[in-house]
C-alpha cells in the first residue's frame, strides 16, 4: 500500500524495529493516516491527535502482531477504533450535558461536528454532502471515506475491513442510499422553510 | 436475476469494479428496466458530487511537526514505565523499612503491631488471590493462541 490507508494493500509488513525505521515509516504514511482519520472524525485537530496516537500504539504493540504481512489492516483497525471510540465519547459528553436534558433540546448528531472548513473549494452542495457524510453511521461513513477520499479498490477495502468483496459492495450500496435519503430530507426541510417565508440559498440537488 | 440482484451489482458498475461479462449483462438489464436506470442516474450524480469533495491540505508546519508528536508519545511512554517501576520499588522498600521499624519499636503497643500484621496478611492474601485468578483464566483462555 503506498499509504497506510492508500492505494493498494501491501502483502509484506514494514520494518519498524528501530526508532529510525519507524520515523521513516511514519513520515511515509502520515498523510494517508491523517486524511483517513479526518474523514472518520470530521475535524483537523482530532484527526491529527488520533492519527499520531495510532502510530504510537502500533509501535508499542508491534511485537504482538504475529503476521507482519497483516500490518496495514491491523494499523487501520487501530486507527478506526480510536476514531470511533473518540466519536462515541464525544456523543456521550454532549448528551449528558445538563443543558440538553433540562431544555429537552435535540440530541446532537455526529454530523454537527463535521467542520465544513475541512473541505477544499467549498460550495453549498459540497458542504451539504460533507454534513450528510457526517450523519451516516460509522460503517457506512467508513466505506464512503475509503472509496471516495482514499480511492481504494473494493479488494483493498475488503482486506482493510477484514470482510469479503460482497460485503463491501453491499455496504457501499446502503451507504449511498442513506446519503441520498439524508440529502433528500434536507432538501425537503429547506423547501418547507422556503414556503414558510425563509429565503432559500441556491444549491445543487440530486 | 431480480431487480434487487441488479441493484447489488449497481455499485460495482458505478465504480468500474465489474468485469466485461457482468457489465454487458447489467447494461442489458438497464435497457429494459427504467427503475434501475433512474436509480443509477441518481447514484451517478451523488458519486460526482462526492468525488468533487476534497480535504484542505494542512500547512507544511503540521507535517514538519508530525513526527515530533508521535516521538513525544513514545518518549513519555518510556518515561512513565521507568517512573512507575521506580515509584513502586521505592514504596515497597520504604513500606518494608517502616513496618520493620514499627515492629522492632518497643514503645508501640501489641494491638498496633497485630493490626499492622493483619493488614499486611490481608493484602498478601488479596494479591495471591488475584494472581491465581488471572493464571486460572489465562490457562483456560481458548483464544490466547489465536494469531492476530
Amino acid at each position: 500500500m503506498d499509504g497506510v490507508c492508500g492505494q493498494s494493500v501491501q502483502v509484506c509488513g514494514p520494518d519498524i524495529g528501530s526508532k529510525d525505521d519507524f520515523e521513516t515509516f511514519v513520515k511515509q504514511h502520515m498523510k494517508a493516516a491523517y486524511l483517513t482519520a479526518l474523514g472518520l472524525v470530521g475535524n483537523r485537530e482530532d484527526a491529527l491527535e488520533l492519527s499520531q496516537e495510532a502510530f504510537f500504539r502500533a509501535y508499542k504493540h508491534y511485537d504482538q502482531l504475529n503476521s507482519k504481512g497483516k500490518f496495514f489492516p491491523w494499523f487501520y483497525q487501530i486507527l478506526r477504533n480510536l476514531c470511533f471510540s473518540h466519536l462515541r465519547k464525544r456523543r456521550v459528553r454532549k448528551t449528558s450535558s445538563l443543558d440538553n436534558v433540562e431544555e429537552g433540546g435535540p440530541e446532537p448528531e455526529i454530523g454537527d461536528h463535521f467542520d465544513p472548513e475541512t473541505i477544499a473549494e467549498r460550495n453549498e452542495s459540497k458542504d451539504r454532502i460533507w454534513r450528510a457524510i457526517g450523519r451516516l453511521d460509522e460503517k457506512h461513513r467508513e466505506v464512503i471515506i475509503l472509496r471516495h477520499f482514499r480511492n481504494l479498490s473494493y479488494d483493498d477495502m475488503a482486506k482493510l475491513l477484514f470482510c469479503n468483496r460482497g460485503t463491501v459492495t453491499s455496504r457501499l450500496f446502503y451507504a449511498r442510499q442513506r446519503l441520498k435519503e439524508i440529502l433528500e430530507q434536507e432538501s425537503g426541510a429547506s423547501d418547507a422553510k422556503c414556503s414558510a417565508g425563509e429565503p432559500r440559498k441556491g444549491g445543487q440537488t440530486l | 436475476m431480480t431487480c434487487q440482484d441488479h441493484k447489488d451489482l449497481m455499485m460495482a458498475y458505478l465504480d468500474d469494479e465489474m468485469d466485461d461479462e457482468h457489465r454487458r449483462a447489467f447494461e442489458g438489464h438497464l435497457a429494459s428496466c427504467p427503475e434501475c436506470a433512474k436509480d443509477l442516474a441518481q447514484f451517478k450524480k451523488l458519486k460526482e458530487i462526492t468525488d468533487g469533495v476534497a480535504f484542505v491540505e494542512p500547512e507544511d508546519r503540521v507535517w514538519n511537526e508530525y513526527w515530533g508528536g508521535v516521538y513525544n508519545r513514545i518518549e513519555r511512554g518510556t518515561g512513565w514505565i521507568l517512573f512507575s517501576v521506580a515509584a513502586i520499588s521505592l514504596l515497597i522498600y520504604g513500606g518494608f523499612e517502616l513496618i520493620e521499624g514499627i515492629i522492632q519499636d518497643r514503645t508501640v503497643g501489641m494491638l498496633m503491631k497485630a493490626g499492622l500484621l493483619a493488614l499486611l496478611g490481608g493484602l498478601a492474601i488479596l494479591l495471591v488471590s488475584v494472581a491465581r485468578e488471572r493464571v486460572y483464566f489465562w490457562s483456560r483462555d481458548r483464544y490466547k493462541d489465536v494469531r492476530r
